[in-house]
């Protein structure tokens, strides 16, 4: 087999394969935040909270009332998002009238409170989530061993992304959310129930999170904090991407997932730090985001 | 509130006539007898804490056209808005079809059947021109079909994929009419919809108010341009600091026009 500056081949696709999955995850979290803050203009930082609720939520149906995994993928993230619906009846839509700091103090105090009740009822140690038996083994390509739980996972957020481009570009229903986005009063005013589509958009939003906290759970350890982690560096790809961008938040995810994986092949020291030098950088060249429009 | 003067293109008459005198005599005069379709009584409307209405009445016949002229500032846009229930406050009675829709919000008063095309023409960029055409649902049967509204205005068929923002002015504001004609609505509010655009353009878009009349819908039209009203509408509502101060049959227009030069300040 080839060697690349060094790195046996194995080393490098099995950390680009990490950054593909790690992409994965920022794709289908920023893509929820973009759809979001399309709408409702709110920087929802419940959405790690949010994730991690998706992962607590297939924990729970299988320690609780054994419904496996294949069935968790489809019920926890309508749930989940049933829960964000609430949310936004009860208390985001009373902001709406306010500037985004309300807003994002509102959504970051959720945070904090939901965090930190499932840290107080579940402890911060992780509980484990065993992958389902199609997930487990894998397939050797040659030049690398593909795990099934990894290639599940691609594939999965990679479906999500392109669906939520396709409804949102494509549909009736796409075009009424695009144009409530740019001018509700209008849209109010031809007779469609915007209150409504906000509500459902970010139910919709949030459902997302869900589906990534799914996923995540047979991978990463169940865990309170699995957010918060996560969620700082999913905020800057969405910075990177251009806020309320579409097509821009989903590939930015993944580019940036391949990058830090590549990073942490070449210079492991800075894996941690590529995506906010990245999002420096972007900021400096084009402070509305790679596929932002400037406002 | 504070508003600074436009600047018009077409504050003066449009050279030769924008359609023929058979073409308006054909036209039904329809008398202040025939039915309300809308009536607005002593209606208040504020823009966050200015009030800028101070009770505006009129009201418009079923098929009738009629205008609100009046200067900037007067409260002639905001009379359609608060029509149509997009100010923030309004109060007082605007009754359509006999219901009063003054506690309703917008989109309830839309499904009834009234449309508003907004002076800005809010055409959306994020949809292509197809998708604006078709973004206002059907609120009630009997609304033009696509190819009608092709058949008034040709340009746009040949546009429908681009980006809704890269048509012409004179484009875009055809494009915000022909998608409200498609809903079915009865009752068109059109907020200047000449404004800015180049005479034959104009005269297009009389022409097609006038057939829009033809079909029998019933029409608002905020104006500055009174030489484009007279051709088109039945009667002239003169608005001034958010009341309406006097009211002008469109037959009487001849005799009263040195009064309505004093009102509109021409």
């Amino acid at each position: 087999m080839f060697e690349l500056l060094g790195i046996p081949p194995q080393v490098l696709f099995g950390q680009l394969l990490l950054g593909l999955i790690n992409g994965s995850f920022y794709a289908v979290l920023s893509l929820g935040l973009a759809v979001i803050f399309g709408l409702l203009n709110i920087i929802n930082f419940t959405h790690g909270a949010q994730y991690m609720l998706g992962a607590f939520g297939a924990w729970m149906l299988l320690n609780y009332l054994g419904v496996g995994y294949w069935w968790a993928v489809f019920i926890v993230p309508p749930i989940v998002g049933v829960t964000g619906i609430v949310l936004e009846r009860v208390m985001i839509r009373r902001l709406y009238h306010l500037d985004h700091l309300y807003g994002l103090l509102l959504t970051f105090g959720l945070a904090l409170i939901i965090v930190g009740f499932f840290r107080q009822f579940f402890g911060v140690s992780g509980l484990p989530y065993p992958p389902p038996p199609l997930l487990t083994g894998g397939y050797n390509l040659g030049f690398m061993y593909l795990p099934n739980s990894r290639a599940w996972v691609i594939v999965a957020s990679l479906i999500v992304c392109l669906a939520t481009w396709f409804i949102i570009e494509k549909t009736r229903l796409g075009a009424y959310l695009r144009a409530a986005t740019e001018n509700p009063t209008m849209v109010g005013a031809f007779g469609i129930n915007v209150p409504l589509l906000v509500t459902l958009t970010y139910g919709f939003g949030v459902a997302l999170a869900g589906f990534a906290g799914v996923l995540a759970a047979p991978i990463y350890a169940v865990n309170p904090n699995m957010g918060a982690d996560l969620i700082i560096v999913v905020f800057a790809v969405v910075v990177i991407g251009g806020m309320g961008s579409i097509l821009g938040s989903i590939l930015t995810g993944f580019g940036l997932g391949l990058i830090e994986g590549l990073t942490r092949v070449f210079y492991p020291e800075g894996s941690a730090v590529v995506i906010f030098v990245i999002m420096a950088l972007v900021l400096l060249v084009k402070p509305a985001g790679l596929f932002g429009r400037s406002v | 509130m504070l508003r600074f003067p436009k600047i018009r293109a077409l504050s003066k008459p449009i050279s030769g006539p924008a359609m023929s005198e058979v073409e308006l005599a054909s036209r039904p005069a329809a008398g202040p007898s025939a039915r309300p379709l809308l009536r607005v009584d002593g209606l208040q409307g504020w823009y966050g804490e200015s009030h800028v209405l101070h009770g505006v009445s009129f009201e418009v016949g079923e098929g009738e056209v009629v205008t609100l002229l009046g200067r900037n500032g007067a409260g002639k846009t905001t009379t359609l808005k608060a029509v149509m229930g997009i100010l923030s406050r309004r109060s007082g009675s605007v009754t359509y079809d006999g219901r009063e829709t003054i506690k309703l919000p917008s989109r309830l008063i839309a499904q009834m059947g009234i449309a508003y095309c907004p002076e800005e023409r809010a055409i959306f960029s994020s949809l292509s021109v197809e998708e604006n055409l078709m973004l206002p649902p059907q609120v009630r049967p009997g609304g033009l079909t696509v190819e009608q509204i092709f058949e008034l205005f040709p340009n746009l068929k040949e546009r429908l994929s681009s980006q809704g923002t890269k048509l012409s002015g004179g484009e875009q504001q055809m494009l915000a009419i022909g998608r409200i004609l498609r809903t079915g609505a009865k009752l068109l509010l059109l907020d200047e919809p000449t404004e800015g655009l180049a005479p034959v353009i104009v005269q297009q878009i009389g022409r097609t108010i006038a057939r829009l009349k033809d079909e029998g819908f019933t029409i608002v039209l905020v104006e500055q341009n009174f030489h484009f009203a007279a051709l088109v509408a039945d009667r002239h509502y003169v608005v001034e600091q958010g009341r309406v101060i006097d009211t002008i049959p469109n037959r009487e227009l001849d005799a009263n026009i040195d009064k309505l030069h004093a009102y509109l300040g021409v």
